[in-house]
């Protein structure tokens, strides 16, 4: 069995499951539910065996997917963000039920899926075609799923700003691609590099062709510049829907942002210098303006938002200076930082969700006495925070020595000071946030009652930081062929 | 499992039992007394062990991370077991003293900074070295953010200025350590393993301008979580207002990690980059800043809680002058200075926070008279005052001598070079110590007490840690050659380096 049927069968269920929504409205949410994350379990579980018994494909999908490590990688790591997603959706159902007119948020089931079926697509794809049919799966999906909670106003403002916003990059991507066709006269990214590295080729429209495509790239991101509206959609969207956003996306943006550039910097190429020197620019400029504007937000959410620009901005610049006496390659670090990224983010949200469960909000002040009324989410949190920080001993850490000692090994000072600013303030913004649960003067003092899914689920991701954090070898491993393609025929 | 993982474990793990609901006093207690028995044991054994040549006892290692390598390496020298004794000693005193009124998470704290200590200390990789210190910050922060002394935006103010500062400071120290690596791995795989750096030190020597460079970034890293002058304002205002366990063992035994950190990494590893002229004349710089400036600081000050800050930033400046010298009895003065400082700091801030418990104020102008109705208080005081302004006898003297002493004659010559009156200013700080410490002493203990003023003795129970601490210090002061006896290893590596 191929990898590849179990992307058949993600779209069949997904079609399955609105079909299921229209035909069977007496349906209540929780058997949906059940079913949906039933059905991305069964998939996952599928995929681990198919991913390990076998990487060839059938023949009428080899022009345009391949299957190295890190496309199983990513094609795994977005099977894991949906189901989580899916989860955080049942988690969080008491704020969707009263957003959505008639309390019906179903669409909520089948929507992540097909999101995930077009992340799992564009980590293999081989040409950006490919990736922009795969890109747009993704990202109408989430115009939809950004603006769900209808009876929001902030929900709403949000979705027209994703909307618009998102429409405009897709139509630099667009434009991006139009423009590295008419330069190489290729689509695909092996066409592309070796285009670029004849001598031939005009360096001053490749560079253009660059700009766009990695602008409309940058957009899918969060990326400075075009970082602007992260805060406002992720304050508006409802939870589930921003931890998609900020792991899921991020994740999908990062895979072809990876194809990309591993396109524009193979060896010759005339334009290599410029690009790595653009994403090392461009990652300082995302840290700074992710890390310096939260220092003064009082929104979790927001935060969280901020703290997800400035780690686009570790991203670029784990893309833009890796050092090749790494076992992995630039890729295999962004691939290797964004499953550390997951567990953290992932669980903040998910802290998020139950306290608005529980009639909290999403400020800072709803953090206070948190270690009174739920002493395993208080250190739960804590976690996630000290490794959205960086602290050794966390996932996050380890991500941020990768890229530290990828910029001191490419002796690019500029970005390693702005790399230490943004990270000392991190310790700031995040040590706030943990103060804050641990003062006990706070308004409600009733004891937080957790659901047993919710207990083991927060407890699993705070292991997780802790094992990657502490032994980070397993998940070097699993990226590490990264570096050979393992498609051996 | 070795037994120095045991050893760092074991506070870490009491602490997760704490938190998960074991009785806290009891929890920690009981670990931090195994902790204390085993790193005992280890010291008898450590002569037998460490018969093998590299000065290296007890190690053992895992591999976590491939390339970059990483392992989780243990292994211990003198200066580490010297270090791994303080840790357990102060711990000792710092979770028995913690009133049954403070919640758990004071227990929490403590163990987990005694953890990342041993860890820091015991590690025998870069990259946990620097984790395991890390480790210990967090709690440092908290605790000073959420139970320390004074108004709440004080408080507040403090904690923050402590955590970006040594925030920064440990991302400078990141990026130095980064740098270092990356010098000595040349073309080939990433290594943290400091055995395996040593190796490549030996084997090929870094430019000496480029290992003055690195020592200096080290020397900004490791010098701003010592507190070494200018980078040294957050230490002074944070020990004054943290909770009386964690300035304990903050002061007592965190600040200790930059100083191992120059021992254990820097100088082994970057042998010349001390000597380089600029670098040496910087340091001397800022040493001198600590010593003299922070000495008039010191004595400007009207609060015993202000007093002991600034004494441990200026005390640094000693220890830092043992390295710069670099010569072997300079650096095990400097290494035996290292744990008098932490015990003796340790013993002053304890007895500190029980004059704030009982008397309320810690201003010398309102105390007074104390001796007549706590003389045990009174003495043990003494123990910890005298031996921080280097009396003869107690711990710090000896290790004061041999630091002065051994820069002195660090050029081997007899001319006078900047070392030298380096020395000659610096020998002022021993007066200086001498001015605020017994001025400190008489004001509270000596005179007629105010009204209202009465404060009794601390029970038996309370006593233990205490005289413990004291003892320590006595028993040091009159045989220091029971600490440098360990220290072999340090002249061994030096004369290696040459």
């Amino acid at each position: 069995m191929s990898v590849f049927s179990v992307e058949i069968f993600l779209v069949v269920f997904g079609l399955a499951l609105l079909c299921l929504e229209a035909f069977v409205p007496t349906l209540n949410r929780r058997t949906l539910a059940g079913i949906s994350i039933g059905g991305v379990a069964l998939a996952f579980i599928l995929f681990v065996f198919a991913s390990k018994s076998a990487t060839d494909l059938p023949a009428f999908v080899q022009p345009y997917h391949q299957l190295d490590t890190l496309a199983v990688f990513y094609k795994g790591f977005a099977l894991v963000i949906t189901l989580l997603v899916l989860w955080l959706t049942v988690e969080s159902s008491a704020y969707l039920t009263k957003f959505t007119p008639g309390g019906n948020y179903s669409e909520l089931f089948s929507l992540p899926i097909f999101v995930c079926v077009g992340m799992m697509w564009m980590a293999s794809a081989k040409d950006l075609i490919t990736v922009f049919v795969s890109l747009e799966l993704v990202t109408v999906s989430f115009y939809v799923l950004v603006a769900f909670a209808r009876k929001s106003n902030l929900a709403l403002e949000a979705g027209v700003k994703y909307l618009i916003l998102g429409a405009l990059s897709t139509g630099v991507l667009v434009y991006g691609i139009a423009w590295i066709y008419g330069v190489t006269g290729a689509l695909s990214f092996e066409g592309i590099g070796a285009a670029l590295a004849l001598p031939a080729t005009s360096k001053s429209a490749a560079l253009l062709a660059a700009a766009f495509l990695l602008s409309g790239l940058a957009f899918k991101v969060a990326a400075a510049p075009f970082q602007m509206w992260v805060p406002d959609v992720y304050q508006g969207a409802p939870i589930p829907v921003t931890a998609f956003l900020s792991v899921g996306s991020k994740a999908a943006g990062f895979v072809v942002l990876t194809r990309t550039v591993e396109a524009f910097v193979v060896k010759g190429s005339i334009i290599a210098s410029e690009v790595q020197g653009l994403l090392i620019v461009g990652g300082a400029l995302t840290i700074l303006l992710g890390s310096l504007p939260a220092i003064f937000q009082t929104s979790v959410k927001r935060l969280l938002a901020y703290s997800s620009i400035s780690h686009a901005g570790y991203l670029l610049l784990a893309l833009g200076a890796g050092s090749a006496r790494f076992d992995l390659n630039p890729g295999g670090v962004v691939a290797f930082y964004l499953a550390t990224y997951l567990p953290m983010t992932v669980l903040g949200f998910l802290v998020l969700a139950v306290l608005r469960a529980h009639g909290g909000g999403e400020d800072l002040q709803d953090f206070r006495g948190l270690s009174k009324r739920s002493p395993l989410l208080a250190l739960a949190m804590t976690l996630a925070l000290a490794s959205l920080a960086g602290l050794p001993l966390t996932a996050g850490f380890m991500g941020k020595l990768f890229v530290f000692t990828g910029l001191v090994d490419q002796a690019a000072w500029g970005a390693l000071v702005c790399a230490v600013i943004g990270a000392a303030t991190g310790f700031y913004y995040y040590f706030r946030a943990i103060l804050v649960m641990y003062t006990s003067d706070s308004q409600k003092a009733d004891l937080l009652k957790l659901s047993v899914g919710t207990k083991i689920g927060a407890a699993a991701l705070a292991v997780v930081i802790v094992v990657i954090g502490v032994y980070p070898k397993p998940l070097q491993h699993l990226l590490m062929p990264a570096t050979v393609s393992v498609v051996a025929h | 499992m070795s037994v120095l993982e045991i050893v760092i474990l074991l506070p870490i793990i009491a602490a997760l039992a704490i938190w998960l609901g074991a009785p806290a006093r009891a929890t920690s207690v009981g670990a931090a007394i195994l902790n204390l028995l085993i790193v005992l044991g280890l010291l008898f054994q450590f002569k037998s062990a460490s018969a093998g040549g590299s000065g290296m006892a007890f190690e053992s290692a895992r591999v976590v991370l491939d390339n970059p390598a990483i392992t989780f390496g243990v292994g211990a020298d003198g200066v580490s077991l010297i270090l791994a004794l303080l840790t357990a000693l102060v711990t000792f005193a710092a979770v028995w003293q913690i009133a049954a009124d403070k919640p758990a998470i004071y227990h929490i704290a403590s163990l987990l900074i005694a953890g990342g200590g041993l860890g820091a200390f015991l590690s025998t990789d870069v990259f946990f070295i620097y984790a395991f210190h890390e480790l210990a910050l967090i709690p440092t922060f908290l605790m000073i953010g959420l139970y320390g002394h004074g108004e709440d935006s004080h408080r507040k103010a403090v904690a923050w200025k402590t955590t970006i500062y040594l925030g920064a400071g440990s991302l400078v120290l990141l990026a130095g350590l980064a740098w270092l690596v990356l010098e000595y791995s040349g073309g080939q795989k990433l290594t943290f393993d400091l055995n395996a750096l040593r190796a490549q030190a030996a084997l090929t020597p870094l430019p000496v301008e480029k290992q003055g460079l690195i020592f200096f970034v080290l020397l900004l890293g490791f010098g701003t979580l010592v507190s070494l002058f200018p980078l040294h304002s957050w230490a002074a205002p944070a020990y004054a207002t943290a909770p009386t366990p964690v300035a304990m063992l903050h002061a007592g035994v965190l600040k200790k990690f930059g100083l191992y950190g120059l021992i254990r990494i820097a100088l082994p590893l970057l042998p010349q980059g001390a000597q380089v002229e600029w670098v040496q004349q910087a340091l001397l710089f800022m040493l001198l800043g600590n010593i003299l400036i922070m000495g008039f600081v010191t004595i400007a000050q009207r609060s015993l809680d202000q007093v002991l800050g600034n004494s441990s930033v200026m005390h640094m400046g000693y220890i830092f002058l043992g390295i710069a010298a670099g010569t072997e009895i300079a650096l095990q003065g400097a290494v035996l200075l290292m744990f008098a400082h932490g015990i003796s700091i340790a013993l002053l801030f304890a007895l500190a926070g029980r004059m704030r418990n009982q008397l309320g104020t810690l201003e010398l102008s309102k105390l007074g008279g104390l001796a007549s109705h706590a003389p045990i208080f009174t003495l043990l005081f003494a123990f910890g005052a005298f031996a921080s302004l280097g009396l003869p006898g107690l711990a710090n003297f000896a290790g004061e001598v041999m630091v002065f002493l051994g820069a002195f004659g660090s050029n081997g010559s007899t001319e006078f070079g900047p070392m030298q009156w380096a020395v000659v200013v610096a020998l002022w700080g021993v007066v200086m110590s001498a001015v605020y410490m017994l001025r400190a002493f008489r004001d509270i203990f000596q005179g007629t007490a105010n009204a209202g003023l009465f404060m009794n003795d601390p029970v038996l129970s309370q006593r233990i840690p205490l005289i413990l601490l004291a003892a320590a210090l006595l028993i040091v002061g009159c045989c220091p050659w029971l600490l440098l006896d360990l220290l072999k290893s340090l002249s061994a590596a030096k004369v290696a380096a040459m």
